[in-house]
């Protein structure tokens, strides 16, 4: 099994680069996905994977894309409150980028 | 990738043919293959967790069992006179130039094997007949292309036979996961729906804060407390609808689009947190025990909740499964009032509701778009709405119509029931599988580059989750932007004046008179 290496210690993850073990997740990591994604992680960034942390720890699952762009709209204000603002900090799709930079599991299904 | 941004029409310049033969390359897409599911996913759906060791035995006898069991597909396998009809019909052969994604030479991976084990000549002659057979490079071989096959059948449209070759596709994935070679994506996914009841893994809470987020914000937008009702008992109707209509973009706007429906003609219907998908990845895999599985959820939430009807919401292979096997597979719903069809569309609803001068619209509100409609596969080819041939084509566009100002159709030979897939479709629709999505779409995205040019089209309305976000996904390459695709009741909600709702306003700057005067006389 393919996985992150930091400082030292390893962090396994499956074939797309979500990490197993959800528990594993630390800032450090983050940076190191990140990193293996092209992406220099700013505050913008950080604010999206922490309120993807938040929303996850609370309910079990990412947010729905909407939910995320209204959180940012509130934090960041109301010309950021956008999909295109998103897919800016995470090329790939705020939703599956962010969540794998974020420690989460990868949304499933036709979305 | 592809060329050029085409969001005016750019005088001269022509737009490819977008069923154009392409030059052959073979092998092009030998490499393509999606990852495997994992042990742990196989066997939560009842299959082998891997390759088991008598796999080429137990792979034939799976053959001989399906063969033995559906007189239909062995007359597709028997039936093929190889007239090449279908050659240049699959977008993927179109996009990719694979002499492989040609639909006979994809079945023929498995109608070789078939021949050698199940017909005479194949037994004795197999020199003859092109039979051969199934070693560990066929097994590979049938693991990269049918997985290169949405099950789209637009090639049997054009086969004089009439072979379905979407089954043969089924036939062949049913196969392998029974000897433990299932694709990660599909069988993950089929396994979420057992534990959680939807192919997110949303489970009630979060689910009932989407839709109480979703309640809240339709209020802020229309001043009007328009509801999203979770797993209300006795509800008249249960909605059920692809689960990315409460996760991803535009499919959300669509599901927006159906509460106003809902509200505006005074419904009374829920959404269930136990059957919370319409989707229906066992028909993709082809497996029906899996298929049954999930059908029966839906069919216990009916009954828990206690309703007298069931609709579905946009989905194009649910309401494929729906239209053709809820009622056989999960059936009898005799507790249902039989007034109503057993399901029912969503289109087939509000398009009821409109002949009915039951809703009010301000088409203007749509005037920022220029729209053309996706006929998505499998409602074309595999199902039917309304009570007349052809309603699946004519209910979603009479709808879009009443809604919208600018409508314009793609090239005839590419929509209806020769409408191109998505790219997407029939368990495609990974990021492993990106660049076979990529230049499966190319023929779709060529038609839509010609409306684009020939009539300034900007949107492309879908009813189908996985279209909308193929289309999302793919767009950008072949020069529109990712939001250039619309829920066909998203353009039902920008358009639908509910009574009370806010008009005009200081963001409604252009037609804020015209809007309110219309609200008035709607209102």
């Amino acid at each position: 099994m393919a996985a992150y290496q930091m400082n030292g210690t390893t962090v396994e993850h499956d074939e797309e680069g979500y990490i197993l073990e959800l528990n594993a997740w630390s800032e450090e990591l983050a940076k190191v996905i990140a990193e293996d994604e092209k992406i220099e992680m700013t505050d913008e960034h950080w604010e999206v994977v922490n309120f993807l942390r938040d929303y996850y720890e609370e309910y079990q699952i990412a947010p729905a894309v909407r939910v995320l762009i209204k959180q940012i709209k509130k934090s960041m204000g109301k010309e950021k409150g956008n999909n295109k603002y998103l897919y800016a900090l995470f090329p790939y799709g705020p939703a599956k980028q962010a969540c794998k930079i974020a420690g989460l599991p990868k949304p499933t299904g036709c979305v | 990738m592809v060329e050029l941004k085409i969001r005016q029409p750019v005088p001269g310049e022509e737009i490819p043919d977008p069923a154009a033969i392409p030059a052959l390359v073979p092998g092009a897409m030998a490499h393509s293959r999606p990852y495997l599911a994992s042990p742990e996913h196989q066997e939560a759906i009842g299959f082998p967790g891997e390759l088991v060791d008598d796999w080429k035995e137990r792979a034939i006898g799976k053959l001989g069992e399906l063969v033995a069991n559906s007189r239909a597909l062995r007359v597709y396998l028997d039936t093929c006179v190889k007239c090449g009809a279908c050659t240049d019909k699959c977008h993927y052969f179109l996009g990719t130039g694979d002499p492989k994604n040609m639909p006979v030479a994809r079945q023929d991976l498995l109608r070789k094997v078939y021949r050698r084990y199940f017909t005479f000549a194949g037994k004795y002659f197999p020199w003859l007949v092109g039979a051969e057979d199934l070693t560990e490079e066929v097994l590979d071989e049938w693991y990269s292309y049918f997985h290169q096959c949405s099950q789209c059948r637009r090639c049997s449209v054009y086969c004089p036979y009439g072979i379905d070759t979407a089954e043969v596709s089924m036939a062949a994935r049913e196969i392998m996961d029974s000897v433990g070679k299932g694709q990660k994506y599909c069988n993950e996914i089929i396994g979420k729906v057992m534990k959680f009841g939807n192919n997110l893994g949303l489970q009630e809470k979060a689910h009932r804060a989407t839709l109480e987020d979703l309640e809240e914000d339709i209020e802020d937008e229309t001043g009007v407390a328009v509801r999203l009702p979770l797993d209300e008992k006795g509800a008249d109707i249960l909605l059920v609808t692809p689960s990315a209509d409460f996760f991803a973009e535009p499919h959300i706007d669509g599901l927006i689009g159906y509460a106003k429906v809902f509200h505006h003609v005074g419904a009374s219907w829920t959404i269930s947190s136990y059957a919370s998908e319409a989707a229906n990845f066992g028909m993709f895999i082809g497996s029906q025990d899996n298929m049954r599985e999930l059908m029966l959820r839906i069919r216990k939430a009916a009954e828990d909740l206690g309703v007298k009807r069931i609709i579905f919401g946009e989905c194009g292979h649910a309401w494929r499964a729906a239209y053709n096997f809820l009622d056989t597979l999960a059936g009898p719903f005799d507790f249902l009032d039989r007034r109503y069809p057993v399901p029912q569309h969503i289109c087939e609803y509000t398009y009821d509701l409109i002949q009915k001068g039951a809703l009010n619209f301000d088409k203007s509100l749509n005037d920022d778009i220029r729209l053309t409609f996706h006929d998505s596969c499998n409602v074309s080819r595999a199902s039917r709405m309304g009570d007349k041939p052809g309603g699946q084509y004519e209910i979603p566009r009479a709808i879009l119509r009443a809604v919208c100002n600018h409508f314009y159709d793609m090239p005839a030979d590419t929509i209806r029931e020769a409408t191109f897939c998505c790219g997407g479709g029939g368990g495609l629709l990974t990021d492993d599988l990106l660049e076979l999505r990529i230049k499966g779409a190319q023929p779709r995205m060529r038609a839509m580059q010609q409306v684009a040019q020939d009539h300034g089209v900007t949107h492309i309305a879908a009813i189908c989750a996985i279209c909308k976000t193929q289309f999302a996904k793919v767009m950008p390459e072949y020069g529109f932007e990712m939001d250039d695709v619309v829920s066909v009741h998203q353009m039902v909600s920008n358009a639908i004046l509910l009574d009370g709702q806010n008009t005009g306003g200081e963001e409604d700057d252009e037609d804020g008179e015209d809007g309110a005067e219309r609200a008035v006389s709607g209102g």
